[in-house]
């Protein structure tokens, strides 16, 4: 019965993977949302909006990164991901507010994730009523702040909108880099990859043979995600197809270069299964703003999530899919994807050299 | 013409010297037995000698190049064969030819003509278009030499190309290695069956790094007093340090 510590990948992954789960899930985990980033457009600039701004920055769940000066600046603010809620206080707010006279102040959510937009909504409205109560002594109706919503870019708040982004980030790295570390650990196993390498192909060309069909093939599944995004599932792909095609490229490009580096490392099909299922299943789906949002994780969580691949292709897919951006929304996520590209390939084609 | 030249080629991994100072030379058309105990450092100089591993120092050339410096040459003028017939399986006989034809620079015109020629030599008609995975062990190795061979390399590494095959099917298989070496190929090959030692021109015996002997299989076994091959291997495999006792 002791045989299995002879055996300690089986023993590590049976002891280390449930705690480590365990902890992720249930620290970092959590659908609650903190540090939301937002503007404000404060057109009354009185005491009362003042305080009412210093209440919403100085929660845990709101963070004001900037106050514009002109309402055509929202816009530029949402374009640069720099905010997810925007806050406009009436001109009037300085005047009505204090002597207990109803205002509507203008809430602009983004609703991309529609669970995350009416979490937003709800804290504003708490913080309101806080306020009131400070005000006024009395929390209840009628509201002295009226609220007056617009969520963005979702209007009709469609889960899928969130989802589906996100699934397909998820299914290529499943496929492009679980499929490639499979392949080469298969030619490892069964002795091809020794004739291969005493043939005089160099070893970059060896790997770019193995990983050209799985490029085509992983970017027609590509296509065939947003054709039945689109005709099945109703998603609008409210941006440009030709950047959708030019990111989703860079990122199958990075998941395949993924995929061959575990295959330098693992020796059987086996051991390339447990590490791309563990290795990079798990960071896609936990750290990728898929299902779970990262800005409330712990900070060394949130610094691992930068290295996600999957984290930096569904933020921009959504970018483009969604919410109809154009390049410059997603120039830091490509060129991101792009390095980890080149940076993954060289590391792979110099670890699959020393193997000789 | 030598076509192997090697002179004190040792390797070193670490404090643990694998080849220890080997020196001999193999000559054009030759088949040279390259035996020893498992972990005596065959496998180590075969692939030092295909260009897979960079010796620690002393110098081997095959076919003339260098194979520290020119790998790349010696890997087009050599054919390898291991124990593991490692063939595609999802692919036919034919495919797997043209497969590693084209690998060697070979054109369609050539493939086509050497497929032919081989799948006639070797029998290999009623096999040609089936899945290598559903051919029998005797038919793999037969489809594995007829790649190692495919490009017509000067010199073919043969590791331990037998190992788990028939007898009927290792004798057919000798046969295939004679017909080659009379054609001018060289064979470099390592094996465990002492019956095949004895169809070898010439023979090595590796203990521990080195090469204790090198002569002809009937020389070794009167300089020896033994009645057989396997006689002469188990008197110096015997003096290895790491044996157990």
């Amino acid at each position: 019965m002791f045989h299995i510590v002879r055996d300690p990948l089986t023993l590590t992954i049976m002891i280390i993977l449930p705690i480590l789960l365990l902890l992720i899930l249930g620290f970092a985990i959590s659908t609650e949302i903190r540090n939301t980033p937002f503007v404000v457009f404060d057109q009354s600039r009185s005491a009362a909006s003042s305080k009412f701004i210093a209440k919403m920055d100085g929660n845990a769940y709101f963070t004001l990164v900037n106050a514009l000066s002109s309402e055509s600046d929202l816009e530029t603010a949402f374009h640069r991901g720099e905010c997810k809620l925007a806050l406009i206080l009436p001109a009037d707010f300085g005047d009505n507010v204090p002597y207990r006279e109803a205002v509507d102040i203008q809430l602009v959510v983004d609703a991309s994730d529609p669970n995350e937009g009416s979490t937003l909504v709800s804290y504003v409205q708490l913080i309101a009523a806080q306020y009131q109560k400070e005000l006024i002594g009395r929390a209840s109706a009628p509201d002295l702040i009226q609220i007056e919503t617009k969520m963005l870019y979702n209007p009709q708040m469609k889960g899928m909108y969130q989802i589906v982004p996100g699934m397909i980030g998820l299914i290529m790295m499943l496929i492009c880099a679980y499929m490639t570390s499979i392949s080469i650990a298969k030619e490892k196993e069964l002795g091809t990859m020794e004739i291969l390498l005493v043939s005089p192909l160099r070893p970059a060309l060896i790997i770019l043979a193995k990983a050209v069909p799985y490029l085509f093939i992983s970017l027609t599944d590509v296509a065939l995600s947003l054709l039945v995004a689109y005709f099945i599932l109703g998603i609008p792909i409210a941006g440009n197809i030709a950047l959708i095609v030019l990111l989703s490229l860079v990122y199958t490009l990075s998941a395949l270069a993924l995929g061959l580096l575990i295959s330098t490392v693992a020796e059987t099909q086996q051991e390339a299964m447990v590490l791309s299922g563990i290795g990079l299943m798990l960071p896609s789906m936990l750290l990728s703003n898929l299902i779970f949002p990262v800005e409330s994780m712990p900070i060394p969580l949130q610094a691992f999530s930068y290295i996600v691949p999957a984290r930096w292709y569904i933020d921009g897919l959504r970018d483009i899919m969604i919410k109809g951006l154009g390049f410059k929304a997603i120039v830091l996520d490509f060129f991101i994807l792009l390095s980890m590209c080149f940076l993954l390939f060289f590391v792979s084609i110099k670890k699959f050299k020393n193997r000789l | 013409m030598k076509v192997i030249e090697v002179h004190n080629l040792t390797k070193t991994f670490g404090s643990f010297t694998a080849v220890d100072h080997v020196s001999f030379e193999v000559a054009e058309g030759e088949i040279f037995g390259f035996l020893g105990a498992n972990g005596a450092g065959k496998t180590t100089v075969i692939r030092m000698l295909c260009g897979l591993l960079a010796p620690t120092s002393g110098k081997g050339s095959v076919v003339g190049y260098d194979v520290s410096k020119k790998a790349e040459d010696v890997k087009k003028n050599i054919g390898y064969m291991s124990q593991k017939f490692s063939l595609y399986e999802d692919l036919s006989p034919v495919e797997n030819m043209e497969l590693f034809g084209g690998i060697y620079g070979m054109n369609r015109k050539q493939i086509n003509k050497k497929t032919e020629e081989i799948i006639k030599d070797l029998g290999l008609t009623k096999e040609r278009r089936s899945l290598v995975g559903s051919l029998p062990l005797g038919i793999r190795q037969k489809v594995a030499f007829a790649v190692s061979t495919f490009h017509s390399p000067k010199v073919v590494f043969l590791d331990e190309p037998t190992a788990g095959v028939d007898p009927m099917s290792r004798r057919i298989f000798w046969e295939m290695i004679y017909r080659a070496s009379d054609r001018g190929t060289t064979f470099f090959v390592t094996t465990h069956y002492m019956d095949e030692a004895e169809y070898c021109n010439r023979i090595s015996i590796m203990v521990d790094g080195s090469i204790k002997v090198l002569d002809t299989p009937e020389r070794l076994k009167n300089n020896f007093g033994a009645g057989t091959m396997d006689e002469v291997f188990q008197i110096l495999a015997g003096k290895s340090k790491n044996q157990v006792q």
